[in-house]
């Protein structure tokens, strides 16, 4: 049963002898998100025994544990308990994070793909895409790359027909009706429209990255010198 | 402090110990060794700490100059070592000194040895792990495989009193045609006729297999009707087997945490060594077990060790 996309019920579902997903809803969506953000803190906070990573995602919880310490019954219990007690969840602090994006040009190259599948000029793609606060769904793939939601319907565009081997790191794109930051550089598939100079994965960091699955992302457009300065910065 | 000096490195071969755990929520894979019964072993003979970072080697050996004195020990995959030309044994200790140079050939079964040199190799642990992501660039000898030239520093600890070995019956055998076991899940309810195919029939390892995954090569596993051909992305575990649209199934393995197709079942964790021992043009065959039967090996495994260790340090047998 679903009430406002999320099950009433959540599902539990077996990854092997190590791994236990619960799955909140069906799809995407930020209540079922919510629910999953939730249940990560919630699991946090209560640490069951043996329970070594918890990784929120879209619409589900996965939880990886040592079987010579716990066991899925332990572990439905726990997060029947969490769920029950809403007090043992903590309020959610969610962090605003300003990202520079320099639009266009060398940073850019896709973003006259994406303003004419939309019949916009580049400049009101820049005004569109700077425009939303994107929810982090999730973060994964590669390190610090976040799932963003969000975007708004006019710049949804198709991945490129053939990805490129090597996409620069900090390069922002979009894939049909999402849209991300390249986190390192990796092989990809997204259109890329702008490139921001932070760090978005430094290991060597105190906190190697600048954001949270529950966080919020607003793009700030900059011009090339101000990239410049702050890339300066970032390397000092 | 000295080491060893990379002559040639081999075909792959990277700085791995468990893993880095605690971090999967941001993106960043376990990475690790893909057999850690092996290279515990390895780390065992040579009275290191079990997780101590050892060298993962792949199909094709490193040819190493040595500048300390120290003890080492090869297990895993059935491969050929040297010390100045003189062939020694894997699975126990070897004491090798200054200006040796040890070689270590091409697996004849099996794919991967693991090297493990007493002390450990000293190098700057990144986010709690000394494991080689190579994806991210982080971890191990400067985030990436061994080169020619590369010097590793190994840490100062006394020497081995006496060798120590592995009795024969106690070292593992790889099979070309394995049988490895595998818990349905998480998204077996997407098949049933592709349940059928992935537990009764034989796969092949095909080229396209790494620490990401390996791509299997059989009977097509196919999604039922009405279900849709991806998933929302969430995360993968190590030994995942992911059905993507040409319904030919990948395990996944530890350099991976996202995956956006249905995962059929999930290879049991005591089984993975098996996995990784697989080269290309072996073949596997699922066997269908439960939870229960994984938790049980995972006990069994656990004794094994246990009585191994008993042996190697108490002199006591089982």
């Amino acid at each position: 049963m679903i009430t406002n996309g999320v099950f009433k019920k959540p599902i539990f579902r077996t990854a092997g002898d190590r791994g236990f997903i619960i799955e909140f809803g069906p799809d995407i969506n930020p209540d079922v998100n919510k629910k999953v953000r939730d249940m990560a803190r919630g699991v946090k906070k209560n640490l069951p025994q043996g329970v070594t990573e918890i990784i929120p995602t879209y619409r589900s919880l996965l939880l990886i544990y040592d079987p010579l310490i716990t066991r899925p019954e332990k572990l439905v219990k726990a997060i029947e308990h969490i769920k029950n007690t809403p007090a043992q969840i903590e309020a959610e602090s969610i962090n605003i994070i300003e990202i520079p994006v320099c639009y266009g040009r060398q940073f850019g190259p896709d973003i006259e793909t994406v303003a004419k599948s939309a019949g916009l000029l580049q400049e009101e793609v820049i005004q569109l895409h700077c425009e939303p606060e994107y929810l982090i769904y999730m973060v994964g793939f590669t390190p610090g790359f976040p799932f963003l939601g969000g975007l708004n319907e006019k710049l949804f565009t198709p991945r490129l027909k053939t990805p490129r081997m090597a996409v620069p790191k900090g390069s922002v794109g979009i894939a049909n009706n999402q849209t991300g930051m390249y986190s390192i550089t990796s092989p990809g598939g997204w259109q890329i429209i702008g490139r921001t100079p932070l760090k978005l994965f430094a290991p060597q960091r105190k906190n190697p990255f600048l954001y949270k699955a529950g966080d919020k992302i607003k793009f700030i457009s900059i011009s090339s010198g101000e990239y410049e300065r702050l890339k300066q910065e970032e390397e000092n | 402090m000295d080491g060893i000096k990379i002559i040639s490195p081999g075909g792959y071969t990277t700085i791995q110990d468990r893993g880095r755990f605690g971090f999967q929520h941001m993106g960043i894979p376990v990475s690790g060794v893909l057999d850690n019964f092996a290279f515990t072993l390895a780390n065992l003979l040579v009275r290191n700490p079990e997780n101590t970072a050892a060298m993962e080697i792949t199909v094709m050996g490193p040819s190493l100059e040595i500048r300390k004195e120290m003890d080492i020990a090869l297990t895993g995959a059935k491969i050929k070592i040297m010390v100045n030309e003189k062939p020694r044994d894997q699975w126990r200790s070897i004491r090798v000194k200054p200006g040796d140079n040890v070689t270590i050939g091409q697996v004849t079964s099996g794919c991967r040895a693991y090297l493990a040199f007493g002390g450990g190799v000293r190098l700057p642990e990144v986010m709690g792990s000394y494991a080689t992501y190579v994806g991210g660039k982080i971890g191990g000898f400067k985030g990436r495989p061994l080169l020619p030239d590369d010097i590793l520093e190994i840490r100062d600890v006394p020497l081995l009193m006496k060798e120590a070995c592995l009795p024969v019956e106690m070292i593992p055998v790889y099979q070309s045609q394995a049988v490895v076991r595998a818990i349905p899940g998480p998204q077996d309810d997407y098949f049933d006729q592709g349940l059928h195919a992935l537990f009764q029939s034989e796969y092949m390892v095909t080229v396209k297999a790494d620490r990401m995954g390996y791509r299997m090569q059989g009977p097509p596993v196919p999604i039922k009707d009405g279900m849709p051909k991806s998933i929302i992305s969430e995360p993968s575990v190590p030994g995942s087997i992911q059905i993507p649209p040409d319904e030919q199934p990948i395990i996944l393995l530890v350099e991976q945490t996202v995956g956006g197709y249905a995962k059929i079942a999930t290879v049991i964790s005591s089984d993975l060594p098996i996995v990784a021992q697989t080269t290309p043009g072996d073949t596997i065959q699922f066997e269908k077990v439960n939870l229960d039967m994984a938790y049980d090996l995972i006990i069994e495994e656990q004794h094994k060790l246990n009585s191994i260790k008993d042996y190697l340090f108490k002199g006591k047998t089982t």
